[in-house]
């Protein structure tokens, strides 16, 4: 049977703790809405350069003259796999449903006698894969010192993923990350980054003929390399968005968990503290008439 | 003047967009004007000013690579950095400098390292031009 003192001490914690999960959710709706703001102002580029890759690659022929981006290698030997989490926890099923999307695809590649390699930007998505398969990861790319998310972070990952895959290190890299849904629903996805999967192109009146300069192989050349930092980009958006959004909830619902914790040992202190008042007049009642 | 949509992206956000008369731009093998029902066409950036011209006067945004579409609605112009010449400062100037010139000196490609050398002069010219 704890004490009253016990109870009293143990009340002041769960609030304590009730004050600091509200904090954090309040701050997480604020930071909601900033990440929401990026990935809207981003949408637009994003749109365009799927549009203008469509054009472009549309009027393309595959052929051995075509870059290896849009082709690929003509085989599916190697993987990649690029995950992008967050890096902080405290945020619900966030990392974890990514990172088991990831495993799962991995367990099943590594089945079919594949070869794996994995990119983990963000380190809970890291500290999580590092244990089944630690030996695949080939590098941690971390931004927690990022404050505002850039194009050049995703430049930067970008380039790192082209130079692997122009030394031959992959066939084919796959892009993890959670899509933003709403508050309570982000969506973990898979997303073929290399070869880029030609967006359809369904504009009425897109067939007119486009002059190019300088030829359309070079435009394609510049263009593809940059798509693939541009879906980085997004997809680092859109995680960021659904990161604040799984947080937001989970600190929701850890703070009504706190108030129902607070309740319930109210109602023991109370209970307590009047079977100890109880105790105390029986006594002095019994005390009183065996005089 | 006849007057077409005209949209200036960067990854980040939207620069531009509206009704204008004249976009000069800077394309990868020389300045060209586009005027209102322009023939469709593809072409890519080098860095370099691109001025927007409507009825009510001109616009200078300073863009780093990227490309231009131009399609029978409109053109759009996707840069890799832009930024309205009223934002430039001299830090900002300086620091992308810097930033291409490492680029020159780390590349080993010849078409990219030219193309590097390239940009530190535009971007060298565009700090004379705005006198900072």
């Amino acid at each position: 049977m704890p004490s009253l003192k016990d109870l009293r001490n143990r009340i002041a914690s769960v609030k304590a703790t009730q004050k600091i999960t509200k904090a954090m959710q309040m701050v997480a709706a604020a930071k909601l809405r900033r990440a929401q703001m990026q990935a809207e102002a981003a949408r637009p580029y994003a749109e365009r350069m799927a549009k203008v890759l469509g054009n472009v690659a549309a009027g393309v022929q595959i052929g051995p003259e075509t870059p290896k981006l849009l082709s690929g290698t003509g085989k599916t030997d190697t993987h990649l796999l690029l995950v992008c989490t967050a890096e902080r926890g405290l945020c619900g099923a966030f990392n974890s449903s990514i990172a088991r999307l990831a495993r799962d695809t991995a367990n099943r590649l590594l089945a079919e006698g594949k070869t794996v390699k994995i990119v983990c930007v963000g380190r809970k998505g890291y500290d999580i894969l590092r244990r089944t398969h630690g030996k695949l990861i080939l590098e941690l790319i971390e931004l927690r010192s990022v404050k505002v998310l850039g194009f050049e972070n995703a430049e930067e990952i970008g380039k790192k993923v082209l130079n692997l895959y122009a030394e031959g290190g992959f066939d084919v890299a796959t892009l993890f990350y959670s899509r933003f849904r709403s508050v309570i629903q982000q969506i973990p996805t898979a997303q073929r980054l290399i070869p880029t999967e030609i967006p359809q192109v369904e504009e009425a009146g897109s067939g007119a003929i486009y002059e190019y300069e300088p030829s359309e192989q070079e435009i394609l050349e510049k263009l593809l390399p940059r798509n693939v930092s541009v879906q980085i980009f997004s997809a680092l958006l859109e995680n960021g968005a659904s990161e604040q959004g799984a947080r937001m909830s989970a600190m929701d619902s850890a703070t009504r968990n706190a108030g129902e914790m607070i309740k319930k040992q109210t109602l023991t202190y109370n209970r307590t503290r009047q079977a100890q008042i109880t105790k105390e007049l029986i006594e002095i009642i019994s005390g009183a008439e065996a005089l | 003047m006849a007057s077409f949509p005209f949209e200036l992206v960067s990854p980040e956000r939207i620069i531009f967009s509206g009704e204008v008369e004249t976009v000069v731009i800077p394309a990868s093998e020389g300045e060209m004007t586009l005027l209102a029902d322009h023939a469709p066409m593809m072409t890519s950036l080098k860095t370099g000013f691109l001025v927007v011209g409507s009825g009510k006067g001109e616009e200078r945004i300073l863009v780093q690579g990227g490309f231009v579409d131009v399609g029978p609605k409109g053109a759009t112009v996707l840069a890799e950095r832009a930024m309205p010449v009223s934002e430039v400062t001299g830090d900002i100037l300086a620091r992308e400098i810097s930033r291409a010139e490492t680029e020159h000196e780390t590349v080993e490609d010849p078409v990219l390292k030219a193309e590097a050398a390239d940009t530190v002069a535009q971007l060298r010219e565009a700090k004379a031009r705005l006198g900072l």
